[in-house]
């Protein structure tokens, strides 16, 4: 089988058509001319509507996805995204409405952007939600945003470090530099935990704040999180949570009721719109009241029954074009109110539930860094007794053979082969066994045939990459001859290519 | 357990960087469990020479296929000399890392201290490896 699918202008061949559009009624007009490109580029491809369909049928045939297989990223929380989200997302009103439409001609999609802020602020713990930034990382821009203009307004402006405890997010401390804050790592404990003798010692009137990933990467709630926040706040400090693990404990811990400030939602994991193909996301963020005035605009607020548009006072300002990714909001809105309260709390305790089945049918062959109850994801090690030259991405290689998307590997950093399985609330049983018992049989092989792990994957399109070179010797644009020369391919014109054949 | 080279006349730290002392010279890199641990490193990024640091300063970073890593200076110092022949052939940091990988070249700004030998060193990874 012929498992490569060449790139679209590369199937075109000169004078097909796929549609026919009728003779235009309007006088043609010529564009600028500087305005034109003068260089050889080759144009629109041109094909058959037949053709069309099979090239991107076929790849999309060889694409992995949720709706194909378990794919047990950890940390990314890549659960089912129910189908009726897209009939409500399509549904004409919701669909079909302009954003520089007068607020008064939207106000039902207003009502939905306005119900979905409470009811995320009650699910948190918080005052005041804002949907606005696109994805986590910008609600977390946000949210260190917003604490340095709280620290200024007060004149308070010797803060200038955030602290990060090494078990959080890759995100966080880069957040905080990309705000201009001087990052400060704090250690982890023995459980898994923030290091409470390394927090009092680095925490100190230049703290602006912690950002702290609770559950963190490591998959651990954090004990003593009450106290990391009283430390915290004794100092003059904020605390900030990445809410990027939130669907380990709703309905069960409120962010706000354990000492969080502020907090940011990926609307795109826990409250399942899609995700995984770059977006569009969702980072809405809540804060307590005293945090409120600086927040993102524009939020929606409700007078009288009438739904309206506001940007607070002292707002950091926008952070995106119009409301944010309205579609996502629909889709986060049905979801909440399809399951209501007691349906959002069966979700985080299957998902705590299932991480630990894992767990515990594997410790026994895959050590596992932290061994206590763990929430939504699991953290194993790849180091397989009697297998030394077997490693993690080995082992993640070899899980395609058996139809398994991999986990995250290599993260956390702190945790030496890390495998970090995040298996969701919306894998069955049955698979989550299908699960373990490949994981089994792959520790066995590393023992018995090492060669099926090294060699892996066979039955997948593309066998393994070559990431070393792809790193250090990347090809970045568009170069056919580069191509022919990794792959061993032909094809070069039209007439050699080579079609796939089925 | 793999066995890793560490030569008995450099110094080293906890985080895995090594120095060897010429005078008032030294010459900084990472060591062979530090490239091992890594695996296949596809770029180094080296400060600009004439550029400051202070003991532990991160100076620079070495990025593997898994992860990119601070590297730490061992000693207060400043850049006089990087190895440029790096910013092509990064893979020379795994192959050779104790002399042609070698990273930036420092003029002392002090007296090292709280260094370990390599003994000393042999146990700081011995207690890693075995995480």
């Amino acid at each position: 089988m012929h498992t490569y699918e060449p790139p679209i202008f590369e199937l075109s061949g000169a004078g097909k058509i796929g549609a026919w559009l009728p003779e235009t009624g309007v006088p043609e007009t010529a564009l600028p001319a500087d305005l034109l490109r003068t260089d050889d580029l080759a144009g629109l491809p041109e094909l058959s509507e037949t053709e069309v369909v099979r090239h991107f049928t076929r790849i999309s045939q060889r694409n992995f996805c949720i709706d194909t297989g378990m794919y047990p990223l950890g940390s990314c929380t890549m659960k089912y995204n129910p189908k009726i989200h897209e009939d409500a997302a399509r549904m004409p009103g919701f669909a079909f409405i302009h954003p520089l439409q007068e607020d008064t001609s939207v106000q039902g999609a207003l009502r939905l952007t306005y119900d979905l802020q409470a009811l995320l602020a009650e699910i948190s713990g918080f005052d005041q939600v804002c949907l606005q930034p696109a994805a986590g990382a910008q609600g977390e821009f946000a949210g260190i945003l917003v604490f340095r203009a709280y620290h200024l307004d007060r004149g308070d402006d010797q803060r200038d470090e955030v602290l990060c405890p090494n078990s959080a997010h890759g995100t966080n401390p880069a957040t905080a530099a990309m705000v201009g804050f001087k990052v400060v790592e704090i250690a982890t404990d023995p459980r898994g935990n923030v290091d409470l003798a390394d927090l009092r010692a680095k925490v100190g009137p230049r703290t602006a704040g912690l950002m702290l990933t609770n559950p963190n990467t490591l998959g651990l709630f954090d004990e003593n999180v009450h106290e990391v926040a009283a430390i915290v706040h004794d100092a003059g400090g904020l605390m900030y949570g990445d809410g990027a693990n939130f669907n380990a404990i709703l309905g069960i811990v409120r962010p706000g009721d354990v000492g969080f400030d502020f907090m940011h939602y990926n609307l795109h994991k826990t409250f399942t719109t899609p995700h995984g193909g770059g977006g569009p996301g969702c980072g809405a963020v809540g804060c307590k009241t005293f945090l409120a005035p600086y927040l993102p605009g524009p939020i929606v607020v409700e007078n009288d029954d009438q739904y309206s548009s506001f940007t607070p006072e002292k707002s950091i300002g926008r952070l995106k074009t119009f409301k944010g990714n309205f579609g996502m909001f629909v889709r986060a809105y049905t979801y909440i109110r399809m399951l209501g309260a007691a349906g959002l709390r069966e979700i985080s305790e299957n998902a705590v539930l299932n991480a630990n089945y894992l767990r515990v049918k594997l410790h026994d062959l895959y050590p596992v860094a932290y061994d206590r109850t763990c929430m939504h994801e699991v953290v194993l090690q790849g180091k397989l007794k009697g297998a030394p030259d077997i490693h993690t991405l080995d082992i993640a290689k070899r899980l395609i053979d058996f139809g398994f998307h991999p986990p995250t590997v290599y993260f956390p950093i702190s945790v030496a082969e890390s495998i970090m399985i995040e298996p969701t609330e919306t894998e069955s049983k049955r698979n989550l066994d299908a699960f373990i018992a490949a994981m089994r049989q792959i520790a066995r092989e590393a023992v018995e045939s090492p060669e099926l792990l090294h060699n892996a994957p066979t039955t997948a399109p593309v066998r393994r990459l070559d990431e070393v070179g792809a790193a250090r010797k990347p090809i970045l644009k568009y170069d056919r001859a580069a191509i022919n020369g990794l792959r061993g391919d032909k094809a070069t014109t039209d007439d050699q290519l080579e079609q796939p054949t089925y | 357990m793999a066995d890793y080279k560490t030569p008995q006349d450099l110094l080293y730290v906890k985080s895995h960087e090594w120095l060897k002392v010429e005078g008032d010279t030294a010459t900084v890199g990472i060591s062979d469990y530090a490239q091992h641990a890594l695996g296949d490193i596809v770029f180094v990024e080296l400060p600009d020479v004439g550029a400051s640091f202070g003991a532990g300063d991160a100076f620079g970073v070495v990025e593997s296929v898994k992860a990119a890593s601070d590297i730490y200076l061992p000693v207060a110092g400043e850049v006089i000399a990087i190895n440029e022949a790096l910013l092509d052939t990064p893979e020379t940091v795994n192959s050779d890392p104790y002399e042609n990988g070698w990273l930036v070249k420092i003029k002392l700004a002090g007296e090292p201290a709280g260094l370990l030998d390599a003994a000393a060193y042999e146990k700081v990874v011995a207690e890693e490896a075995s995480k």
